[in-house]
This record gives C-alpha cells, structure tokens and sequence, in this order.
C-alpha cells in the first residue's frame, strides 16, 4: 500500500491528533455510539488509532481476514452498511476540521471502501 | 488444545479462552486475585519456563516484565508454562504499621513504614496482602517529600475479608506483607499551568489527596479543582484539612458533593453527584488535566463525559476501585 497520503498528512503525529476528535465523534454519534463504547477508553482509542493509520494508508498490520475477525462480533451485535456510512462520514468531519484538502478526505474514503466487505462480514 | 501448566509440581490443564488465573482457580489452586481486570495486579505471577503473552505483561515494570512476571488473570497462555508466585524479594516488602487512624464512621487511615524507602508517586497505589493468597489494593495518599510513613484509606466494605481485617485487627506495630507502588495515576511536572479537575467518590479521596498536595509542593501554578463526592455529609472526611488548604492555597479549590436527593441545600456543600457538579462549575474542558478515583461506574462514565467535554484521552488518569467479584 502506498504510503504518501499517511506522510502527507503528517505521519504518526497527524494520526494522533485526529484520534481524539474522531473517536469523540463517533461517541457522540447517536448511531454508532454504542459499537464503541468500551470501558476502556485506553484501549479503544489505540484501535481508533490503528484504523486511522490505515484509513490514511500508513504501514499497518491488518489483513482481510483480520478485519473480518476483529468485527464479527459486532456485525452479530447488527453492524451494517448504515454503521459503515456513518464512521466514514465522521472520519471525513475529522479531516475537514483539521483543514485536510477535499482530494486527499475523498482518498481516505476511497481507502476505507477497500475494507468493507470484510469489515461487515459479507 | 488445552495448554499445560505447572505449578508447585502439578499440572494444570489451561483450555481456550480460559486464563492461567480461571485455570487455576478452577482446580481449587488458591493464587491471589482481586480485580480480574488486569489493573490490581494482586495476580502476579512469574514464567519460570514458556513466554507469557505480551497482553498479559501489560502495565508491569520493565524490570518485572524481564523477568517474564506476568498477570494470571489476563494471561491466555500459547504454549505450556511453568509458573510460581512472585519470589519473596520481587516487589514485595514488610511493612510496620504505625498508625490506625479513624477518619470517618466507614474510613481509617493507616499508616506504614518501611524498613527500605520505598519510591513512588503520590497516587499510585500498593497491594496490602492479609495472607499470602489474600491482597487488595489500596492507594497512596501521603506524598514522599511531605510524608514519613505510607498512607492509606480504607473504607469498610460489608463482610469485606481484608478492608475488615484493617479495621477490626490490625494495630500498630503489626507486621504486613505489601507490593511495590503501582499505577499510572500521578501528577507529573511540566506544564504547571494546565487545570487539573480531580473527582473522588468516597475513599477515592486518598489517591486524589496525595496528588493535590503533591500538585501543590512541585509548585503548580493552574487551578487544582478537587470534587469529593459522597452520599451524606457523614461519608466526607478530611474537610476541615482541605478547606484550610483551600485558604492557603488560592489556585487550590474543595468542592464537598452530596447526592442524596433529600439532601437540603447547606452552605459549604454542593448538592449533586461529584462529577455533575464538576461539569457545571467548569465550562469546557479542553486543555485540563484529569485525575478520576473511587466508584467504578463513576469513573467510567466521568472519563467518557470528560473526554466529551473536551479533555484529550491522554489528559485522563483514572484508578477505579475495583471490587473483587463475590
Ligand atoms: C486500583 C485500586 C485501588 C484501590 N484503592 C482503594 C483505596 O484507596 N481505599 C479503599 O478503601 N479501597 C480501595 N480499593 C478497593 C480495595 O482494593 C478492595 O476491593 C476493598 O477494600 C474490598 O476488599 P475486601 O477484601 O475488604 O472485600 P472482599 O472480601 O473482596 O469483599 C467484597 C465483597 O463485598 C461485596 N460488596 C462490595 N461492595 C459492597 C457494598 N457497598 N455493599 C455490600 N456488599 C458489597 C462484593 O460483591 C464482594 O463480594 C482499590 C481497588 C483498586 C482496584
Ligand atoms: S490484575 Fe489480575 S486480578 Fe487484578
């Protein structure tokens, strides 16, 4: 995978900083919420963390099969497309706020549309 | 598969999706336990052959990691191990009680010296073992530069086996059994100008305490909120010591929170749940530092409104008081 966009964006530090807007986002976020409310907010962030990073395509450790693992209990829970659209459009809020370009938001969606046949378990 | 573990020359049989702690307890092996969360580390326990999983090291010293320590209650094992209980000398010290002070109807302070100094940061907290398969954890309310002995409060739990043996039998000049400091809810310097929100229920005051006063001696200059919440005036305690510190110290503030809903509106006292309180007093937290102790369920949510309230998850300390299971 290509590693320019995670590099444009700023690398590691730029992840980072998106983390806490985005996962406050999704929280926030009536419709999805609940998938991420984890008593352990340490731990959830650093999977915010590690989405992110390969949402911006940085060097990542995620397989297909990964991704289909990792969600299955909550595609059980009812994850569907809708859930799908909603983290999507959160993640590109994250990026609007923190002034990222149009052209590299609609790269990041383009990346994540890559994982979600696996993600959702179909 | 189940993997095979050895302890004190017998086998144990470790299945899937059960831990080493489970596995043990299972067979009637008593190890201490506490938590089962991997944050009390009362579980400790020690690979004397096999790798402990990384997930099941998280949160220990360097120092134990290396010497493959690792927490029972989180640990799935990979491959057949054999383990032991911490060697005498690894983190575990004798402790002398020195005092036994009531604080409140439900709370004592409890004073330890150590024959070796111990180092730790106001906040953290130790394990205090009654037996050598019985400890809890409890935290540090005194502060190293200020204090001579370790400090703790304990409340009184019903039927509770060791809050209970606290109150009831241990005097000074008893011998006990404790860990080395654990925890990551401290204040560090740097910054000396950030906000920092502290809310405590109950004995959750102890961690809280310690960290303020130590806040203070390190020389913070930002304002220091402290939000003790309980449901009665009875369950405060320490409040004349704090609104003194409060006089002293101008960047310093004490809020007492009662939740009681019968509770009538009394001067000096806040009326309302600790955190709610703290939420309307403070607009916005982006940019504070944020210290959480005491109730479970508080904490949790305290940490999730906090960080909705602005505050980076990086900003957020937190100790609950974990309770063991029945
Ligand atoms: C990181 C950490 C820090 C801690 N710091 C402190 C501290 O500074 N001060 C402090 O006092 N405690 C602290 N605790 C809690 C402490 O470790 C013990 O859990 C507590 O003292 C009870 O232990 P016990 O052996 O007395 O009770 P146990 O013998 O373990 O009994 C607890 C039992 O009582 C039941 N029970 C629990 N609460 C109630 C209740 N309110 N009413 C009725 N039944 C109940 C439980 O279900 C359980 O069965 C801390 C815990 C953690 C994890
Ligand atoms: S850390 Fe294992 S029981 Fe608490």
């Amino acid at each position: 995978m290509n590693n320019t966009l995670f590099n444009n964006l700023g690398g590691e530090g730029a992840v980072d900083a998106a983390v806490d807007i985005f996962y406050r986002k999704v929280l926030s976020d009536d419709r999805i919420s609940d998938f991420f409310d984890d008593v352990d907010m340490e731990r959830q962030a650093a999977k915010q963390k590690a989405f992110l990073t390969m949402a911006f395509g940085g060097p990542n450790q995620y397989s297909g099969m990964d991704m289909r693992r990792g969600h299955a209990h909550l595609v059980a829970k009812g994850l569907n497309d809708s859930h799908f659209d909603a983290v999507v459009e959160n993640l590109a809020a994250t990026l609007k706020e923190l002034n990222v370009s149009q052209e590299y938001i609609s790269e990041v969606a383009a990346l994540c549309e890559t994982t979600r046949s696996d993600v959702l378990g179909k | 598969m189940p993997t095979k573990l050895l302890f004190e020359d017998n086998t144990y049989d470790c299945n899937q999706n059960e831990s080493v702690l489970d596995a043990l307890i299972g067979h009637g092996v008593p190890v201490p336990h506490s938590c089962r969360s991997g944050s009390c580390q009362t579980c400790l326990m020690r690979a004397t052959k096999g790798t402990p999983p990384e997930s099941a090291q998280k949160g220990l010293k360097e120092t134990l990691k290396a010497q493959n320590y690792f927490l029972a209650c989180s640990c799935h094992p990979q491959e057949d191990m054999e383990i032991a209980l911490p060697d005498a000398d690894a983190g575990r010290f004798k402790a002398t009680v020195k005092t036994v002070e009531t604080l409140s109807h439900d709370i004592v302070c409890l004073g330890l010296h150590c024959e070796q100094p111990v180092d730790y940061r106001a906040g953290q907290f130790i394990n205090l073992f009654k037996d050598s398969t019985l400890g809890r954890s409890y935290s540090l309310a005194s502060v190293p530069t200020r204090d001579t002995h370790l400090k703790l409060h304990v409340r009184k739990v019903p039927e509770g086996r060791v809050s209970g043996w606290i109150h009831h039998q241990l005097k000074p000049g008893d011998s006990v059994e404790i860990s080395q400091p654990i925890g990551n809810c401290f204040y560090v310097s740097g910054n000396p100008e950030q906000g920092l929100l502290l809310i405590g229920t109950g004995s959750g005051l102890a961690p809280l305490y310690g960290i303020a006063l130590d806040a203070i001696t390190q020389g913070h200059t930002g304002p220091i909120r402290l939000y003790h919440g309980s449901r009665n005036i009875e369950g405060l305690y320490l409040t004349e010591e704090l609104r003194a510190l409060a006089k002293q110290h101008p960047n310093f503030s004490y809020t007492p929170c009662i939740s009681n809903t019968e509770f009538v509106a009394q001067e000096g006292y806040a009326t309302g749940r600790a955190l709610d309180v703290a939420l309307a007093d403070i607009n916005g937290l982006s940019g504070w530092r944020i210290f959480l102790c005491g109730n479970p369920d508080m904490v949790k949510s305290a940490k999730k409104k906090a960080f909705l309230s602005g505050a980076a998850i990086k900003d957020i300390y937190a100790d609950a008081f974990t309770l063991a299971a029945a």
